[in-house]
């Protein structure tokens, strides 16, 4: 008997994957609220036009090519709204439209949809963007916690590095988000509510998130970095939590999980310690994401081999 | 000598180059050259003319030649023959379009390699007569300019606002630099790809259709 594994999709019943989207809204709303409370309504519109926008494109895509609408299954929704957190909030509101539709239609869609697409879709989106809009994708605004920015007034008086560049803020700020950068990755202490949620409700495993951190810890400290700052600072947990973790384009094992999130976290150092890019969180998941299915192939033959040989 | 029954017309052959085999866009050949020169509708119009030179005068050459090259070598001989209208090409260039000689660079003397120009003198130049074979570098040749200009100016146009250096969008249009980097002529050519495939699939569509009615 032949026992072929295939990359890639997890096929689930429809109400399945539409729950398993559900749950990963909730974790996200920590997030959601506490970008727009210190970004204020800049970055609730953002984040609107990010979710609208994806989702208008799910739906334009199935009415097209005359298919049933997969809107209803909310990964659309989930898209958008990781897209929209993955912006600074001073980018111009044309920006989710166009992610949405790069990572809609060319990342999701012409790879044959949910399940079959290669590479994060929101991430791809962000890659494309970061490449495209380098000035308005690294224009991030301080915190300023008022309903209305008043964003003439802020553009040139508050923007400002991040801390993995300036690297001048304390544990506490880094911690609840009072620093410069992504509406959705300031915040980590709603980030970690958001994966609590996830690991209780056991949407994900805990190896990819756990794995990554500490990879980044231990190799930012033997690189001579300070761990915590590490950890704390750019979008790491955002991507660890939310972005690597997605079931399409992670592995199917644990093992090969580990390796994945292992991966993940050497090249998110080797690009901040050594590349042009101050974060290379969204890259690091991007190109482990590409081996995703290599890995499938790989610890599945490995656990049979290695099992036969020991025993 | 008898005459081949089989020969097909020059018409035939000319417009074979351009659309049903097309080398771009339905062999999928010489691609590196395809992705990586046509950041600008310019640089593609340029480097498909200089593949069209390179292609005519080899496949005449060649096609000359091929009943004094011998069979086990003859590949070697093909890649000397295009070496010397890459050289020609290279030299025209460099003396009269210098700036577009600097923005092609490397990719000139490269058409050698290019697996089009190569693939015609096998399969096409070493079994037809000159004038034919002429006749198939040229339609070869405008094919892949043609592609080449369509890729460029698709690129050029969303990476940059304009075609042919001439602003299409206004001034507000924030050009998406992603399209004239490498990754968005690997996008741009799988959509093109693939947009072609379909047209071709329904017009394929539609003569089965017309003949299943005919008969």
């Amino acid at each position: 008997m032949r026992l072929s594994l295939s990359s890639g999709p997890h096929i689930r019943a429809k109400s399945d994957t539409r729950l398993t989207m559900l749950d990963v809204l909730i974790a996200l709303l920590p997030t959601t609220a506490a970008g727009i409370y210190f970004f204020g309504t800049r970055a609730a519109l953002l984040l609107a036009v990010s979710v609208a926008s994806c989702v208008l494109f799910e739906a334009l895509w199935c009415a097209l090519g005359h298919r049933k609408s997969t809107v209803g299954d909310l990964s659309a929704a989930v898209t958008g709204l990781l897209l929209g957190l993955n912006l600074p909030s001073s980018a111009p509101w044309w920006l989710p439209v166009i992610g949405a539709a790069f990572a809609i239609l060319v990342i999701k869609q012409l790879f044959g949809g949910l399940g079959a697409n290669f590479l994060n879709p929101a991430l791809a989106a962000r890659a494309a963007l970061l490449s495209s809009w380098p000035a308005h994708m690294t224009t991030f605004l301080l915190p300023q916690r008022t309903l209305f920015v008043n964003t003439a007034a802020v553009a040139d008086a508050a923007t400002a590095a991040t801390p993995l560049t300036a690297k001048s803020s304390s544990y506490l700020d880094l911690f609840l988000g009072n620093i410069p950068g992504c509406i959705g990755e300031v915040c980590k202490a709603a980030l970690i509510l958001g994966l609590l949620y996830l690991l209780v409700r056991k949407v994900i495993g805990w190896q990819i998130p756990v794995v990554m951190v500490a990879t980044v810890a231990l190799l930012s400290w033997a690189l001579g970095e300070d761990p915590l700052q590490a950890v704390l600072s750019g979008g790491l947990l955002l991507g660890a939590i939310f972005m690597a973790t997605d079931y399409v384009t992670s592995p199917m094992l644990a093992v090969g999980e580990c390796i994945y999130a292992f991966g993940c976290g050497v090249i998110l150092v080797l690009i901040r310690k050594f590349g042009n890019y101050p974060e290379g969180c969204s890259y690091a998941i991007l190109i482990m994401n590409i081996i995703t299915p290599l890995i499938d192939k790989y610890c599945k033959r490995k656990v049979y081999g290695e099992v036969k040989k020991n025993a | 000598m008898p005459k081949d029954e089989n020969k097909p017309s020059l018409r035939g052959v000319f417009l074979n180059g351009i659309l049903n085999e097309n080398p771009t866009f339905r062999l999928v050949l010489g691609t590196c050259p395809t992705i990586a020169v046509t950041t600008s509708a310019i640089n593609g119009l340029g480097m498909g003319l200089a593949a069209t030179f390179v292609l005519i005068g080899s496949n005449m050459v060649i096609s000359a030649l091929r009943k004094v090259i011998p069979d086990k070598v003859r590949i070697p001989c093909f890649v000397l023959v295009i070496c010397t209208f890459v050289t020609i090409v290279q030299m025209l260039l460099h003396a009269f379009v210098p700036t577009l000689y600097a923005s092609l660079g490397l990719f000139i003397p490269l058409i050698v390699v290019n697996c089009i120009i190569l693939a015609r003198a096998e399969a096409f130049a070493s079994k037809n007569g000159v004038v034919a074979s002429a006749v198939d570098g040229l339609g070869m040749g405008l094919g892949f300019t043609l592609a080449m200009v369509l890729m460029g100016c698709v690129r050029e146009l969303f990476g940059n606002g304009t075609v042919f250096g001439l602003t299409v969008f206004g001034g507000a249009f924030e050009p998406m630099l992603l399209f004239v980097l490498a990754p968005g002529g690997f996008i741009v050519f799988g959509l093109l790809l693939g947009i072609i495939n379909a047209i071709s699939d329904k017009i394929a569509a539609r003569k089965a259709a017309e003949g299943g009615t005919k008969a």
